[in-house]
């Protein structure tokens, strides 16, 4: 049988259980180099010159790299081509790099890097990005003509009329801040020229090797084919590990190629956090009308995404802010308007979410802030306003060819977590109407729910809480919920590749153009394949990626590692199991299409019980129905025997998938389009309870229901939605990357503040599966899609608990004296 | 100076003392299990064990640990490379995603259930508090150990026997110990 025994499978998971994986850092190579770069200590300052000098007199020092030293191109940039390699006319932010050391020791670079010296005119540093986009702001990048890096709009209705057919408009500003990914293993590359052809193999922590090739033979001024970038075990990209990471590699190969020498660079987290780009900081006012029957009936909003000193990928992120900017709800008068800004702070680029979790941040309070203002529950409220199937969005797409899953994600998530019996639960009135009370519980709502906290219903006795309710907290629940288009959509050109090649002792190899960044991607390539060609597992061989050996299939981000290579793979087994039903069909005594792959074996006509059954990832029930015919009368060959046959016939088991997405469209200028050729749908729920004379916060419980088109590995899926509930908790409450001035004073993982076990609840995962029809296996996504709603559920709760709003990221609880006072003078 | 590093003896040479520890395992030893992520002891990743106390030795010397019994990852798992129970819990549960908190954190685990064999999962959640994995949720990790746990009440029975065995042996005959060990088993 295909399927594992053991609960859940990953090809990589031995290897790293006993510490035998290597990851970039454990490679060795004889003779190595080691690197270390040097940053300066301005913001934003005009480059006179770079003295190098000491650090090349430093014994064991090899040589010191500068902009003067690449060959090729020394900017690079997936959008726009403004991102050094090494600072060159100017530095734009606080962690430009000026200079690579490379040395014989690691600590030999680190020390000489402190040793190089910037002789630079200061700029006026750009730091507020609404600052930024005033006509006599000072530019950070002249030829760019402005500090507006892009604009999107979406144009739909007139929001003028809209807003007077409302009875309730809600208006509000909103902030978010800067958080980092704080993968665990920093960026890292190591670079060796193959003495036999001159290739520079480059072994590094990356999640685009392509994009990473192709930086690489861009600042070297060679061809794609003299670069070999190779898979390595990934510590964790969560969408950082493409620019930067692929920078690195520049640097190090670079380094390699003059010198020589293999070269060893190993990012230090404080490097790691200063250099590397973050999400961005959002800037969002939006302003929403609503009718007292609960209907929205425009939304006008203006997003001004702070991009930092490069472009980066800013337009593609502030992009799905745009088109998901009303969140999951039919919405007829839309007006936004979107900026990506260019400042002085540190560069903003991909992170899981890309965009979304900010916006999902304001329109999730926003609808609850219109529930109360009609005087209905925020549930309710997003059920009169929420996709259904066959709804239009609001660039005009309407939502028809897959299952839309919205509601029953909801029903999902509210059954679980018991939302009628919790919401009453809740510190905070639900139908109040003074929101902004700071704290100020009414005294009708304190005698009203009192009870629940000392009764036997209340959350103490509730089996979800693992520890009781302490004295001084307040109970609040909350709940979250969105859609999400699939893939990069019109971001860009969407398609990828796999190969198959079956050996001709029955052996098999797979690769794919998707990226293991330690998601289990391979892992669910190979399941695919093995269900697809009736295979045991352990036949197959995930195949070391190497960008010389698949075609160029785009970066492992935007959650289309699964739907995308899980495509190519399936078009890849059909092709193969094609070419193999061609050659043994006239042995087998049926026709080509007749011919069936099952248990290692291929099979010759079938029986009435297994035709109408041959959909991919089939079920085990429909294994054992197949197994219970009798099988004696077919005709059958093993796949082994098959494969040695094939090489006799002189034919190649070998197969190319290219899934290609489907159309999509956009319209720049009216913000319409079919944006993504499908969607995901997810909602999550938290308790948690806030403490009145402290602020502190402690989660209880989430719940999470997630439609993934299918779970091909369901253990991997929930480890997904674990993880990114957690990233979501520690964007709400405790992280933040500080650069005072513009320089980053959050440098190492004591001062940012990860979610660590304690901080997070038990969490509980109900994966939905309605199979996709474009999807060739039906799967979907769900890296970001699990990531986008945790941090506004937990905004709602707190506001649930504590009767207060917050509008900006983290959310800072102080205590809360007022509501301490009038709780004792209330009693 | 001597190490005892997964059972084996070393004999650290008078050049490697003032190295730190972490980079003498993964260096010199090439046990590059133990994984560095911080460099201040903030993440757990380079925690290993120190006579059965878990460490994270990042920012200590190679001179601080004379005579100490080491335990790396690559010590866990049987010579013949059959995993330990909580290791093969650990792929059981799905515990596993990219790999670089896991020696640390299992190394934890291990020392953490080598003296509470019965843990409720707020234990746990307690024990791997320093140690930071952001592609969990921690939620599979506390399953795996949970599941391990079990193997480790065998243990300790184990050990009882053992001990009330070796007891039995010293005052009674031969023909008693053997009785006592069946029932302390």
């Amino acid at each position: 049988m295909s399927k594992p025994e053991t609960k859940c499978w990953r090809n990589d998971a031995y290897a790293k259980v006993t510490g035998k994986a290597k990851f970039t850092d454990d490679l060795k190579f004889v003779n190595a180099l080691h690197a270390a770069p040097a940053y300066s200590d301005f913001v934003h300052a005009r480059i006179l010159s770079i003295d190098t000098s000491a650090a090349e007199k430093v014994s064991g020092v090899i040589r010191v790299l500068t902009a003067k030293d690449v060959p090729g191109v020394n900017r690079f940039g997936q959008i726009i081509r403004d991102y050094r390699i090494f600072a060159d006319d100017k530095i734009r932010y606080h962690g430009d790099v000026v200079a690579v050391i490379v040395a014989e020791t690691r600590e030999i670079a680190i020390s000489a890097a402190q040793l190089v010296k910037v002789n630079a005119e200061p700029l006026p540093a750009v730091l507020d990005p609404e600052a930024a986009m005033l006509p006599d702001a000072p530019l950070v990048h002249e030829n760019h003509g402005s500090n507006i890096v892009n604009t999107h709009v979406v144009r739909r209705g007139n929001v003028d009329n809209g807003f007077k057919q409302a009875d309730f408009v809600i208006e509000e500003m909103f902030r978010t801040q800067t958080i980092e990914h704080a993968y665990m293993e920093t960026e890292a590359a190591i670079c060796v020229t193959r003495s036999t052809d001159g290739v520079i193999e480059v072994y590094g922590s990356m999640q685009h090797p392509f994009s990473t090739r192709r930086f690489v033979a861009a600042c070297l001024g060679v061809a794609l084919s003299e670069i070999e970038v190779i898979g390595t075990p990934m510590g964790g990209g969560f969408g950082g590990k493409d620019d930067t990471a692929a920078i690195v590699c520049a640097r190090t190969a670079l380094a390699a190629k003059l010198l020589g020498r293999p070269v060893k660079m190993v990012y230090r987290r404080d490097w790691s956090m200063r250099e590397s780009y973050k999400r961005h900081p959002y800037r969002v006012a939006y302003k929403m009308g609503v009718t007292k029957a609960g209907r929205i009936t425009a939304v006008q909003c203006r997003i001004v995404a702070d991009g930092g000193a490069y472009c980066s990928v800013t337009p593609w992120v502030t992009w799905r802010s745009t088109v998901q900017c009303c969140g999951p709800y039919v919405v007829e008068n839309v007006h936004c308007d979107t900026f990506g800004v260019y400042t002085n702070n540190v560069v903003a680029g991909a992170m899981r979410g890309f965009g979304s979790p900010q916006m999902n941040f304001v329109i999730e309070q926003v609808v609850e802030m219109a529930a109360v203002k009609v005087g209905i529950s925020g549930i309710e409220f997003r059920r009169r306003n929420m996709v259904r199937q066959g709804s239009v969005t609001i660039t005009g797409q309407k939502l028809d060819g897959h299952k839309v899953a919205m509601e029953q994600v909801l029903d999902a998530v509210l059954k679980e977590i018991d939302y009628e019996k919790k919401l009453g639960w809740c510190s905070h009135g639900k139908t109040s109407t003074t929101p902004q009370g700071l704290g100020v519980r009414q005294p009708s709502a304190a005698v009203e729910r009192e009870p629940a906290f000392e009764s036997g219903g209340g959350p103490p006795q509730s089996k979800t809480l693992s520890r009781e309710l302490e004295q001084d907290e307040l109970y609040g629940m909350g709940v979250a919920m969105s859609y999400r288009g699939v893939s990069l959509g019109a971001e860009g050109v969407d398609f990828c590749s796999a190969i198959i090649n079956a050996q001709a002792d029955g052996s098999i190899f797979l690769e794919t153009g998707i990226h293991e960044n330690g998601q289990g991607s391979e892992s669910a390539m190979l399941l695919i394949c093995a269900e697809e060609l009736g295979v045991d597992l352990n036949r197959i061989r995930y195949r070391r990626s190497s960008t010389s050996s698949i075609p160029d299939s785009g970066t492992t981000v935007a959650s289309r590692g699964t739907i995308m290579g899980g495509g190519a793979v399936t078009l890849a087994a059909r092709e193969l199991k094609k070419k193999i039903a061609e050659a043994f069909c006239e042995k087998l005594h049926c026709a080509a299409d007749e011919v069936r792959f099952k248990d290692n074996f291929i099979w010759g006509k079938a029986t009435r019980m297994e035709c109408g059954d041959m959909s991919p990832l089939s079920s085990t029930r429909h294994v054992a129905s197949f197994q219970s015919a009798d099988m004696s009368t077919h005709s059958k060959i093993s796949f082994a025997e098959a494969m040695r046959q094939m090489w006799a016939m002189q034919k190649f088991p070998f197969a190319l998938g290219v899934f290609r997405a489907p159309r999509v469209s956009w319209d720049e200028h009216t913000g319409q389009g079919d944006a993504y050729f499908t969607w995901v749908y997810g909602c999550q729920a938290v308790e948690l309870t806030v403490n009145k004379r402290t602020g502190k916060v402690r989660l209880l419980n989430a719940v999470a229901a997630h439609d993934v088109g299918r779970a091909v590995n369901p253990e991997m899926v929930r480890g997904q939605i674990y993880g990114g509930m957690a990233m979501s908790a520690g964007y709400a409450l405790h992280e933040e990357v500080k650069a005072p001035g513009g320089k980053m004073t959050t440098l190492n993982l004591n001062t940012y503040r990860l979610p660590r076990s304690m901080d997070l609840p038990e969490m509980k995962v109900i994966i939905v599966e309605n199979p996709d029809p474009v999807s060739p296996t039906g799967a979907k996504s769900i890296g970001e899609p699990a990531n986008e709603i945790l941090a506004p559920a937990i905004a709602n709760a707190i506001f649930n608990a504590t009767g207060v709003r917050h509008f900006s990221l983290p959310i800072k609880l102080g205590a809360m004296p007022e509501a301490t006072a009038c709780e004792e003078g209330c009693k | 100076m001597k190490l005892f590093v997964n059972n084996r003896e070393i004999e650290v040479p008078a050049s490697a003392m003032q190295k730190r520890i972490v980079e003498f395992l993964r260096e010199d030893l090439d046990l590059t299990g133990t994984k560095n992520a911080c460099d201040i002891g903030a993440c757990g990743a380079c925690t290993i064990l120190v006579n059965d106390e878990p460490l994270r030795i990042c920012v200590k010397l190679v001179k601080d640990f004379a005579g100490a019994r080491i335990l790396t990852i690559e010590g866990l798992a049987a010579p013949d490379g059959t995993l330990h129970p909580l290791q093969q819990a650990f792929l059981d549960c799905g515990a596993i995603q990219c790999g670089y908190c896991t020696p640390g954190m299992v190394l934890t685990a291990h020392a953490f259930l080598l003296k509470n064999p019965r843990p409720t999962r707020d234990q746990i959640r307690q024990a791997i508090f320093k140690n930071l994995c952001r592609c969990t949720g921690y939620q599979q990790i506390i399953d795996a150990i949970e599941k391990a746990a079990p193997h480790y009440q065998r243990e300790e029975r184990g050990l009882q026997a053992a001990s009330a065995s070796e007891k039995a042996e010293t005052q009674k005959s031969s023909n008693d110990s053997e009785l006592a060990g069946v029932e302390a088993g």
